[in-house]
């Protein structure tokens, strides 16, 4: 085979490894279910309906610092803490928008919003986004300037 | 929406960030719950070199860096380093069940929000602090990282007595 194909070829599997890599945690959550934090920010700053919005990572993170009305629904990746989120939707209409975060760790390492969000969509809500964070809460919300709060 | 621009880095490991800089700024006390009963004051560990470690049960970098963690205390722990782990878990249980499965050779706290406060705000994990045998803190390491990292900064500290 022609030398020149062979790299060619070779460089073409490393960028498919590469973007599967990138986007293997993405394509657990739907782009379009995704909300970015400015797009949030404009939302909370707006007279438009504000989201329910609830942190599902821990509640000492939610404690030093987390969104303006947003409310700690237990960290989604146990099983206590989906339940603690199932109890406080059930009697809501399920076309409630609603808005998950959490920022405990980056991204692809976030152990609770895609639970989270699995749990919603089970119980039938269909208007649910999920905050995307690529790093952390501090670097990606609270060191921009964003809107925060402490405390319960 | 500015989502589908986000770029390929976001996969990756967290790289160090400027907040990783030299500190030398005073560690901050502080008296906590080990999780196998009494306490932890941090002062009380002045002459060494300290690696404190503010991680999650539930964090995925942070079960990465703990064999890293357990190798570094028992390769430097006679020449001075004292490893502490602070845990930000919510509840005592998972982290007993973990520090047996990792067979964790350093103690461990529950950590607070207050302390957090008090190093800056742990909001997202792990970070970890380099502190040096005068309590300073030399460095912050943002994120997943590299042991070799931690393992040169605690091999430049260690001489100095």
């Amino acid at each position: 085979m022609n030398p020149k194909k062979n790299i060619a070829l070779l460089f073409l599997f490393a960028v498919c490894l590469i973007s599967m890599e990138a986007f293997a945690q993405w394509s657990s959550i739907a782009p379009g279910r995704l909300i970015s934090a400015e797009d949030l920010v404009k939302l909370i700053q707006s007279d438009k309906d504000k989201p329910l919005m609830f942190q599902v990572g821990s509640h000492i993170l939610f404690l030093q610092a987390h969104i303006p009305g947003s409310e700690y629904a237990g960290a989604a990746a146990t099983e206590a803490g989906l339940q603690q989120l199932r109890k406080r939707v059930e009697s809501l209409p399920r076309n409630k928008f609603i808005v998950l975060y959490c920022g405990c760790c980056p991204w692809n390492h976030c152990p609770n919003v895609k639970p989270a969000d699995d749990a919603l969509h089970t119980m039938g809500f269909s208007n649910v986004k999920a905050l995307y964070i690529a790093d952390n809460f501090g670097t990606n919300w609270v060191a921009k300037g964003y809107p925060t709060a402490k405390g319960e | 929406m500015g989502v589908g621009v986000y770029s390929y880095r976001h996969s990756q490991r967290s790289q160090p960030t400027s907040a990783n800089a030299k500190q030398h700024r005073p560690a901050p006390d502080f008296t906590l719950p080990l999780i196998d009963g009494g306490q932890l004051q941090l002062s009380s560990y002045r002459g060494k070199v300290v690696l404190l470690d503010f991680w999650a049960t539930w964090c995925v970098p942070c079960r990465e860096e703990t064999p890293h963690f357990v190798e570094l205390q028992q390769k430097y722990g006679g020449q001075g380093l004292q490893i502490i782990g602070v845990s930000m878990d919510d509840s005592t249980d998972p982290v007993h069940t973990f520090y047996q499965q990792f067979h964790m050779n350093y103690p461990v706290v529950m950590g607070t929000a207050d302390v957090g406060a008090a190093y800056g705000g742990v909001l997202g994990l792990p970070i970890a602090f380099i502190i040096d045998r005068d309590g300073l803190i030399y460095a912050k390491h943002i994120g997943a990282t590299d042991a070799a990292v931690f393992e040169k900064d605690i091999t430049t500290l260690l001489p100095a007595r």
